[in-house]
């Protein structure tokens, strides 16, 4: 299977080529993915773009939802969770 | 500035099962069809897929005709919003953009409906549908303890879809009354091949309990579900898990129903018996008009799109299958009502709206969504009450507030752009 290199908070991450964000940072063992209004950890719910829960910032660009992104090579992926 | 326009007779919103079937059949009859979609590839929720032949054989065949027909396909695309007669805002990758349409076919499907219980919030707490999404688009989750909890069939299809992904299903618990669940069971002869395909589903490797009468209680963890509380309202149990998978039925997706002004009631666009809302040549086929499942949408979406396209005589023969598969839904209503102590789940801390936290103590059921809204921000978030609106209602009898635009959060170039761009297009008019 293709696969592609991504950077996540700073650590290179191989993914499977036709997988979304969300699926290359849980693969990496990463669950959280943002910080709540309140401090809580959160990560992915809805897996379809309606909870906002996986919010992440890829290529400098805040609020995309990992679910809905399909990876790229040399995507740099930062999460706050 | 850039011509940001498309012009269409027919445009669909939604390119699930409905959609789908909508705009092959609108492409028919030689109109000029757009399908617009949110989501990386056409096939909406139920046929996501990357690859496809691992598809069914109907969602195989319908992708098909659909990348043979002369329809405009347009993904990663959200209608945001509506300038005037039918035309559309939408976003994409690409920026915005704003489809002129005659015609508007909704096929916006459905979303999970998530009740909050102490845990909730937890990474590694997810939708039923939402692990099968996940799953979908790559997520590899061999190995890991999952617990599936809820109700409906949707639970016995995805504890197959994780079994055969090597994940190990511990336990799926069902909220529904054995003695209802047996029932409907008892009942599936009469409509064969549609929930049967869910309900006899293997649940695959290492198979799983499946618990009637028992809801989830409450998760714990720090950062990370670690185990799961679950209950028959006398004995509860806690087991160790990584995933916790839960969904509490489907809920109609009709916020852009609603903007356009066609008549919801009982959280369902209301159609008349060729798919037409209240609403002059709007549409609206699948689970929008109440969840019936696939086979209900793909022949809703024909139906609408023989009408839009002025073919309603060929719709005729239609009918009575459209029919069978709303009485079939009634009665999985009836089976998988939620029961009452679900309400009573959330503690005081607990949060209701996850976008903005808002916890349960903060609300009253003295309030409506909107009063709830001002006071506290339950419902202001991101996903605009798409989550907890669905629970409020359960938990409070919040009646949905009105939707406002954007429908979809949107940047404001996209809201600056394309309103100079339809007032241009209607000084042309």
């Amino acid at each position: 299977m293709d696969s592609v290199e991504i950077q996540v908070d700073g650590r290179t991450v191989r993914a499977r080529a036709d997988g979304t964000v969300a699926a290359a940072l849980l693969n990496a063992g990463v669950w959280s993915f943002r910080r709540s209004v309140s401090g809580e950890a959160r990560g992915p719910v809805c897996g379809m773009g309606i909870c906002h829960e996986c919010r992440v910032t890829i290529d400098g660009v805040a609020h995309r939802r990992a679910c809905l992104e399909p990876v790229r090579e040399g995507m740099s992926v930062t999460t706050d969770g | 500035m850039a011509d940001l326009r498309s012009d269409a007779d027919v445009v669909v919103v939604g390119a699930g099962p409905a959609g789908i079937a909508a705009a092959v059949t609108a492409a028919e009859a030689h109109a000029r069809v757009l399908l617009v979609d949110e989501g990386l590839r056409a096939g909406g929720q139920i046929w996501r897929h990357t690859d496809p032949a691992k598809l069914p054989r109907t969602a195989k065949s319908w992708l098909n005709r659909l990348a043979r027909s002369a329809v405009r396909v347009e993904v990663g695309t959200s209608v945001v919003d509506m300038v005037s007669g039918f035309m559309l805002t939408t976003e994409s990758a690409d920026g915005p953009g704003v489809i002129a349409a005659r015609r508007v076919i909704l096929a916006t499907g459905a979303r999970e409906r998530f009740l909050p219980f102490p845990g909730w919030t937890l990474p590694g707490v997810v939708g039923a549908g939402g692990a099968q999404a996940l799953l979908k688009s790559g997520t590899d989750l061999r190995g890991q303890r999952a617990i599936i909890a809820g109700t409906g069939p949707l639970l016995v299809a995805v504890a197959g879809a994780l079994g055969r992904a090597g994940v190990r299903v511990v336990r799926v618990a069902e909220q529904a009354r054995a003695r209802e669940v047996y029932r409907f069971g008892a009942s599936l002869w009469r409509t064969p091949g549609r929930l049967v395909q869910a309900a006899y589903e293997r649940f695959g490797a290492g198979a799983a309990r499946y618990d009637l009468g028992t809801w989830v209680e409450s998760a714990a963890g720090t950062d990370r579900v670690r185990e799961v509380t679950l209950t028959d309202g006398r004995r509860s149990r806690t087991e160790a898990c990584e995933l916790l998978c839960v969904g509490f039925g489907l809920v109609p997706a009709t916020e852009l129903a609603r903007l356009l002004g066609c008549a919801v009631q009982e959280s369902r666009v209301q159609v008349d018996a060729y798919q037409r809302t209240s609403v002059p040549d709007v549409f609206c086929a699948g689970e929008p008009t109440g969840v019936a499942g696939v086979d209900a949408s793909i022949v809703e979406g024909r139906i609408a799109a023989l009408v839009a396209t002025d073919r309603a005589a060929q719709a005729e023969p239609l009918l009575a299958e459209r029919d069978a598969h709303r009485r079939f839904a009634e009665r999985m209503d009836t089976t998988f009502a939620l029961r009452q102590e679900l309400r009573g789940l959330p503690r005081a801390d607990t949060i209701v709206c996850r976008c903005e936290d808002v916890r349960y103590e903060q609300l009253t059921s003295f309030w409506n969504a909107r009063e709830a809204k001002l006071r506290t921000r339950a419902g202001m978030g991101p996903c605009q009450g798409r989550v907890c609106g669905a629970a409020l209602g359960f938990l409070m009898g919040y009646e949905a507030d009105t939707v406002r635009p954007p429908i979809a959060p949107a940047r404001v170039r996209t809201l600056l752009e394309t309103s100079h761009s339809a007032e241009s297009i209607r000084g042309d008019q």
